[in-house]
Parts: C-alpha cells; structure tokens; sequence
C-alpha cells in the first residue's frame, strides 16, 4: 500500500511545523525521514498517522484520501520513539490490544500473537510486564504491538532513539531482515544519518519543515541538492567565494566556474577523502601544514591549516596512510581532486549553468 | 474533532461548576457576609479582649510549632533521605501517620497520655508543669498534625539533589561547611519554605485536637478556631465572620507570599503541584513503568 | 558520632511525638477490660455514628473520584484561560480551617439567605442533616484525589493513549483501557487520603451538623460528645475503632 502526500502543510500557533511537503512512500518501501530534531518529520510521520490534523494539503494511503478519516480508522501501525507500551499489561496483552478492539476470536488472538512473538524472537517473554524488558524488547514489543492487526502501512518515529549504540545497532540490522520478510510499506523518522543511509531504500531529508531533497542514499550523499543536506549528510569541506573570470578563487585554491557570471557568490564543497595529502612538499600544487591525526578505527582524518588559514579535513584508509610518515606540524602538499558548487538558498543560476553545476570536474594538480 | 473539542468542553465545564459550587460559593458567603457587617464591625469584633486574646495565642503558638517542626523535620528528613539505619522503612511509614488519624483522636491520646491520672501527667503536675489545658497542650497538638509538612516537602527535593552538585563543590575546594550553605541550603530552600509555611497555616486552623487539649478557658487557653466554634454555638455569626476571615486572610498572605519566595525563574507552577508529595520510595514502580 | 546523634534525636522525636500517644491510647482502650470495649463499641448510639460514617464517606468518595478525575484531567490536558485559578481554587481547602469551612456553609445554607429560602421551600433540610455534612466532608477532602492524579498524569503523558487510538481504540475505550488502568495507583492513594480524612473530619461536620444523638452524630462527633461527657472508656474505644478503620484503609493501598 503507497503513501501520498501532497503540499503538506501544519502551522502550530504561529509556528509553521511542517510547509508545502509532498513526496511519495511506494509500496513495499522502507524509506527514512531524516533530520535535525526540531524539522518538522514526527509532524509528518503524526499527520500521516491522524494523530495531528493538517492545516493544508491531502495525504492518500493506497490511493485514498485519508484527510477525513479518524486515526483509529486509517488502519496505520504506528511505533512511538518512547515505545509508549501499556505498562499496566503483559507483552501478551500488549500484542493483543489492537486485535481485542477489532473484536477477533480469542483462538486467533492468540495464534496471531504467537506468531508475532516468534517473528520478534520474545517467545517466553509474554507473561512478563514492560517495566520488566530491556530497552531492545520493549521496542521489539511496541513492534510487534502495531503489527499485530496487519496494517497497511507502518509508521515509525526515532524508532532506536531510545536504545544504546550496540542494541540500536543490533534492531537497524533487525529492521531491515523483517522489512525483507514481511515487505510492509514503512516510513521512520531519525535524526541519525548514518541509521537512515544503513536502514532506508530511499531518504527524505528534511530541514525546518521543508523537504530539502529525496533520493537513495548514495544519491544524497554524493549530490546533496542543497547546502543544508551537503552539511547534515557525511563530512564536507565547505567554502565560500566569488566568480572572477569563471573561476572561484578562494586563497590560493581555484574552482573553474566557466558558466557563472561574475561576482556570484558560491559556496564550494568537497568530501574529506577528495582532499589528497603528501609528506612530500612538491608532489601537489598547494602548500599547507598538517595540524592533527585522528584515528577513526577504519581511517584516519588528517587537518590541515593552509597559509591563509583556511581548514581543511582529508580522509584516508590505514593501507593509504602507511605509504607516508605524517608529522603533525610538518609542511605538506594537497590537492582537491573533485568539488561540486552548492545550491544556495536565495540565489538562482541561469538554467544552462545547472548541468555545469552538477557535475564539476576533477580539478589537475 | 468537534466531538472532541465538545467532550472537552462538557469535561471544562463539568469540572470548574463542581469546584465553584464546592469551593467558591461558600468563601463567597463568608465574605459576603463581612462585607454586610463592615469595617467598623470588623475592627471591633476582632479586638474585643476574648477574640484579640484567641487570636494572639493562636498566632504565638503556631509560631512555636512551625519553629521547632522546622527544625526537626529538617533532621528527619536529612535522616531518613541520607543515612542508612535499621527500620527507616518503619520511621518513614509512620511519618503519614498524622494524616491517616483524626484530629480528634489526636487531642484524645495528647489528653489521656498528659492527663492527671498517669503516671507523666502526676510527675508533670508536682513539677509544677501544665501541659494539658495549657500552651504546651496545645503546640504538642498542632506539632503532631502538622509533623508531616516538613518532612515530606523536603525528602523529595533531597532526594533529587544530586550529590554530584555537592561532590562539585568539593572538587573546587569548598569545605563541607561552605558547601552546605552555598549549594545545599539554597538547593532545598523552597520545599523547606513550602513545609515551614504549610506548616504554619496548617497550625492557624487546626481545632480538632484542640478543642480537646486545651480546656478552652476563655482568654486563657481559647484558640482562634474554638473561638469561632464558640461564636457560631451562640448565634453570634458577626463575631464568628469577623475573626474568620482575619484568619482566612492571614492564610491567603501567607500563601501568596510562599507563591512568590518559592517561584522558580520562568517556572509557573501552581502552589498545589508542590504540596507534599509521597516520595519515590513509596511509589509503586509499574505506578509510572521504569523509564529508559 | 553526628550520624548516630542524628539518627538518635529522630527517633526520640518520632517515639515522643507518634509512637508514644498512639500505643498510650491503644493500650488505655482496654483498662477496663476487651468486655467494656466491646459493650462500649456497640451501643445503638456508637453504632449509629459508625453507620453514619460510612455512609458519608462512602458518597464523598464516589463523588471526589468521579469529579477528581475529571478535574485532574482538564488541569493536564487542557490549556485555558482561568486554568490558573482553577488550580489554585482547588488549593484552598486545605488552608481553611475546618470550622470556618463548616461556618461558610452554614452562611451559605442558613434560613435567611437564597440558596437556604429555596431548598427550604423544596423541603429539602441541607443544614444539620446529611447534604451539609456531606457538603462539609466534600469541601475538606476535594483536593485529594486530584493533588495524587495530578503528577501522575504529567509523568505518564499522552503516548500510550495514541497508540491506543493507533490500534483502532475509540476515545472511550482509551479512557477505559489505557488512562484508567494507568492511574489505578493514584486512585489508591488519593481514596485511601480521601476515606481518611472523611472519616477523621471533625471541625466542619460538628459545626454543620448541629450533633444530633442517632441522628447525625457520625462516630468521631460521638467521640467528642463522650469526652465533653466525660466517658473516657466510651471515647477511646470508639477513637482506637476509628484509627484502626483509617489505618487499614492505609495498609490496603
């Protein structure tokens, strides 16, 4: 069952929560709301639910529109980041709850929560109450609970907020087997990138309740279409300057910018491991110091201060850095060998400049 | 959503007609009732020498009562809060007693256990001390009931400050001294204003225990409310408005004035939120589930 | 040394202010002997009173439960314009003296004003009759119920009632299924205040009671009425019964 949303919108007082957001979740899709908290996706996630009501736009769940149907009656699963567990019942009732109001059989109740308990591996826990489970089984049961009367689709906000970092890590790798399984349509809402690249097909990112882009995890990690997105999404190295003569000349570094008229301001981005780094003083064009080494476990990133004073991140693997016998404080050589011009908010290129734009070229030592 | 916004109207409505009805319509009448006799009235009926007498007894001693409960609620609930001992469960448990027995009740066991046929009450008497149909009568009634106030307005905040705050000031040097009255006082000063001052209008009212303590000897022994009572029992309603609502209006200021020391910056809350709550010891845990 | 100084003065206290007098009186109950308590706990008139008691009390609760709840609710869940003095409203019951409480309902309900004219003309007896002692118990014990729910509607918030209403639940429901169930606690503790402190209410029941043998002399006016007669027996066995009701209503919660 698809999710539609169309111009979207939810004012709280005078506070704009959510602005003209559209977007589509296809059936069978396990797609991420990513954001800073604060953006406006709990609101979406909620006004698809019907917990919230919307101040404009339509939403449709399997090509319905749902606008006027009461929470209880869009037939959504909904898991709550404080997994929001019925502590004065068991897991066993918990699972149950859903199914008792809908008036099933208690035989099938029972078959039906017997299955989910396994499908969730909680078997001999569902005697037990809330207050007695893990963090990773609670979620685990509030899960189970919103799958229990087979929605259509299921709606999950911060999902492994409330978890530590291997248990959360443990239910991502959890999530994605029994999306696999039961292939139920699902949106969840995080604010942690990484979760939402590991965890999601495609991810919607969202920022002060607008929708800054949507696409597949490489997509927005590569082509971030905005300036925000290129800063939440991954580390970059971001700088600003002004077009002279089709080039961007920020200190001593060029960026060709053949099409953009002059005296544009841009902002240039580049990834960490686009920025190459030698001991050897003369092996790339520009010159600066190496200010410090941080171990990452699988890499290292190396600062760097030019002569201007510009800081830059570079990243490279352990085999990579082997080659050299980098000092902090010693004089080393670098180039960028690939950057991209960020779109900015307020500024508009002449639509021929766009193709430019979105595929700059590597830039020769 | 309209169905909705109606239920909550009904519930609105349900809920502020009930507490008017209770609540607002008979402060009215008293004060109606002031109002009629006015401000001459008022002034007179106060000072004539039995009602200025009741009243400055009561004053004195819920004075007394609030000073020592003061100081040893503050000690109980240091105690019970911070050190570990055999039955302070038990010590705990019995400190809600006072709410749990009638006040009556109270003035009976305070009777018969000062009275002049025991054993205290005769060794009391030839040392020449009145405990009962005296002072002493009756601030070891308004102490009993009002022992709580202290105690449980202070162990939660206690509990809640983290001893890191003071572990913070050691680290910088401060001695146990200084930190007790630069982080520890301050940190606990409103739940000791909100016992003291509970403790005090708590004490202005009291009559049950009272009535029966203190012999109610006219301009002696008489306290505000057997005052009133007296008033009422003898048709006089003027006299029984007048120093009731001398009364009221001490416990409003007093109540105001807590209202404002107490306020956080930025934090409205109603005074009722901080009246003395059972501590987390007591609270059952699948009363809120163990938070994650 | 402090901390045995501590410890020690605590439990004089403790032992000088509660155990003392509670254990005094329980042991004095039966000077005369377990027959003499039972004769004095069961004469009509001490019957009569404990009957009494029950049954305002039983009223007040049922009353304090259903608008308590509904009080402690709007104060949480809704924003208005006077929520703040709702709340504070609710506040003043406990610094009211009970015989000035006592003493408004007689202003309020006595024969020369509206509300005594017109309940008069009905023919219905508020003052010294039952409606003015349940009105008196009502008022002395209204904020209990709400003071316990209050805190624990804040902590629990509105989660599980969404997802209640997720699984298909409708708004009776989720106050059947989920709020109910979640507050039981507060209910527990807020009765068990409530029955307390309607059984022990004193001040305010002998004021508009009018204490009135077999008629509407509860067990606690019988108390006093024994001690102003000076049957000591009869008080204490009838206070001992009477702490005992509270304290187990206590040790059920």
């Amino acid at each position: 069952m698809k999710i539609e949303v169309r111009g979207l919108r939810k004012q709280f007082g005078s506070v704009q929560a959510v602005s003209d957001v559209s977007f589509e979740v296809k059936e069978g899709e396990l797609l991420g709301l990513l954001g800073p908290s604060g953006s406006g996706k709990t609101t979406v996630l909620r006004l698809i639910a019907g917990l919230e009501t919307p101040s404009g736009g339509d939403i449709y769940i399997d090509g319905k529109r749902v606008n006027d149907l009461s929470v209880q009656d869009r037939n959504i699963g909904f898991v709550f980041q404080h997994y929001a567990l019925f502590k004065h019942l068991t897991v066993f009732e918990n699972i149950a709850f859903g199914l008792k109001i809908k008036k099933w059989q208690p035989a099938d109740i029972t078959q039906r929560v017997a299955e989910l308990l396994q499908l969730m591996s909680l078997d001999s826990l569902e005697h037990r109450y809330p207050h007695q489970l893990s963090g990773g089984q609670r979620q685990r049961v509030a899960i189970a609970r919103s799958l229990a009367p087979r929605p259509s689709v299921l709606l999950l906000d911060e999902p492994f907020g409330a978890v530590d970092a291997k248990v959360r890590q443990e239910l991502r790798e959890w999530l994605i087997r029994l999306h696999d399984r039961l292939n139920v349509t699902s949106l969840f809402v995080t604010h942690d990138q990484e979760e939402a690249m590991e965890v999601s097909g495609r991810i919607i990112v969202f920022s002060k309740g607008k929708l800054e882009q949507i696409g597949s995890p490489a997509e927005v990690y590569e082509e971030p279409a905005t300036e925000f997105v290129a800063r939440f999404i991954g580390a970059m190295n971001i700088l600003e300057g002004t077009v002279l003569n089709g080039v961007v000349k920020i200190g001593s570094l060029e960026f060709p910018a053949p099409t953009i008229p002059d005296q544009v301001q841009l902002q240039v981005g580049f990834r960490p491991y686009y920025v190459k780094i030698s001991e050897e003083p003369t092996r790339y064009r520009q010159t600066a110091t190496l200010r410090h080494i941080y171990f990452l476990g699988v890499a290292y990133r190396l600062e760097i201060e030019t002569a201007e004073g510009l800081i830059l991140r570079s990243r490279m693997n352990k085999e990579e850095f082997r080659q050299y016998r980098f000092e902090v404080g010693q004089p080393v050589s670098f180039a960028v060998t690939q950057f991209r011009f960020l779109p900015q908010e307020g500024i508009s290129f002449p639509s021929s400049a766009l193709p430019q734009l979105l595929d700059a070229g590597p830039l020769t030592p | 959503m309209t169905t909705h916004s109606l239920i909550q109207l009904a519930l609105r409505s349900a809920s502020v007609g009930y507490v008017a009805l209770l609540i607002l319509f008979p402060l009215t009448a008293i004060v109606h009732q002031s109002l009629v006799g006015g401000l001459d009235h008022f002034t007179q009926d106060i000072s004539s020498p039995q009602a200025a007498s009741a009243l400055i007894l009561t004053l004195e001693a819920a004075f007394i009562t609030t000073v020592i409960n003061a100081l040893f609620g503050t000690l109980s609930a240091i105690v019970l809060v911070r050190y570990e001992f055999p039955c302070r469960w038990f010590l705990n448990a019995l400190v809600d007693l006072p709410f749990a027995i009638p006040t009556l009740v109270t003035g009976l066991m305070i009777a018969a256990i000062y009275g002049p046929t025991t054993i205290l009450g005769t060794w009391l008497h030839q040392s020449g001390i009145s405990v009962l149909y005296d002072k002493p009568g009756i601030v070891l009634a308004m102490l009993f009931v009002t022992m709580p106030f202290t105690i449980r307005s202070l162990q939660p905040v206690l509990m809640e400050l983290e001893r890191d705050q003071e572990e913070a000031a050691f680290s910088l040097g401060a001695s146990p001294w200084t930190t007790f009255w630069k982080v520890t006082v301050p940190s606990v000063l409103p739940g000791l204003l909100t016992g003291v001052f509970l403790t005090f209008v708590r004490a202005l009212g009291e009559f049950g225990s009272i009535v029966i303590v203190a012999g109610n000897i006219p301009m002696k022994t008489q306290v505000a409310s057997v005052y009133v009572y007296g008033e009422i029992e003898s048709y006089n309603p003027q006299g029984a408005t007048s120093v009731s609502v001398f009364i009221l209006l001490i416990s409003f200021l007093v109540l105001i004035l807590l209202e404002r020391l107490t306020r956080q910056p930025g934090e409205r809350m109603p005074l009722w939120l901080r009246w003395p709550k059972r501590p987390l010891s007591m609270i059952h845990p699948s009363e809120i589930g163990s938070q994650p | 040394m402090i901390r045995r100084l501590f410890i020690g003065s605590v439990w004089l206290y403790f032992a000088l202010l509660l155990v003392g007098p509670i254990l005094y009186l329980a042991v004095h109950s039966f000077d005369e002997g377990i027959a003499a308590f039972w004769n004095e706990v069961t004469r009509p008139d001490a019957l009569h009173g404990f009957l009494l008691t029950i049954e305002i009390t039983a009223i007040v609760l049922v009353l304090n439960l259903i608008f308590g709840t509904i009080t402690a609710l709007v104060l949480v869940r809704q924003h208005f314009i006077g929520r703040t003095i709702l709340s504070g409203v609710i506040d003043l019951p406990f610094s009211v003296s009970p015989v000035i409480a006592g003493f408004m309902l007689i202003l309020l309900f006595g024969p020369e004003t509206i509300l005594g004219t017109f309940f008069g003309t009905l023919g219905v007896k508020v003052l010294f009759a039952m409606p003015a002692m349940v009105l008196a118990t009502l008022f002395a014990t209204f904020p209990f119920v709400v003071r316990e729910l209050t805190p624990l509607l804040q902590t629990i918030g509105t989660d599980a009632e969404e997802a209640a209403r997720t699984l298909g639940a409708n708004e009776w429901q989720v106050f059947l299924k989920v709020t109910l169930p979640m507050l039981r606690w507060g209910f527990v503790y807020g009765a068990t205040l409530t029955v307390a402190r309607a059984i022990g209410e004193f001040g305010a029941v002998l004021v508009v009671s009018g204490n009135i043998l077999l008629v509407t002399q509860t067990a606690t006016l019988h108390i006093y009425q024994s001690y102003v007669d000076f049957n000591y027996v009869g008080a204490n066995a009838v206070a001992l019964q009477d702490a005992q009701q509270d304290r187990l209503a206590i040790r059920e919660a």
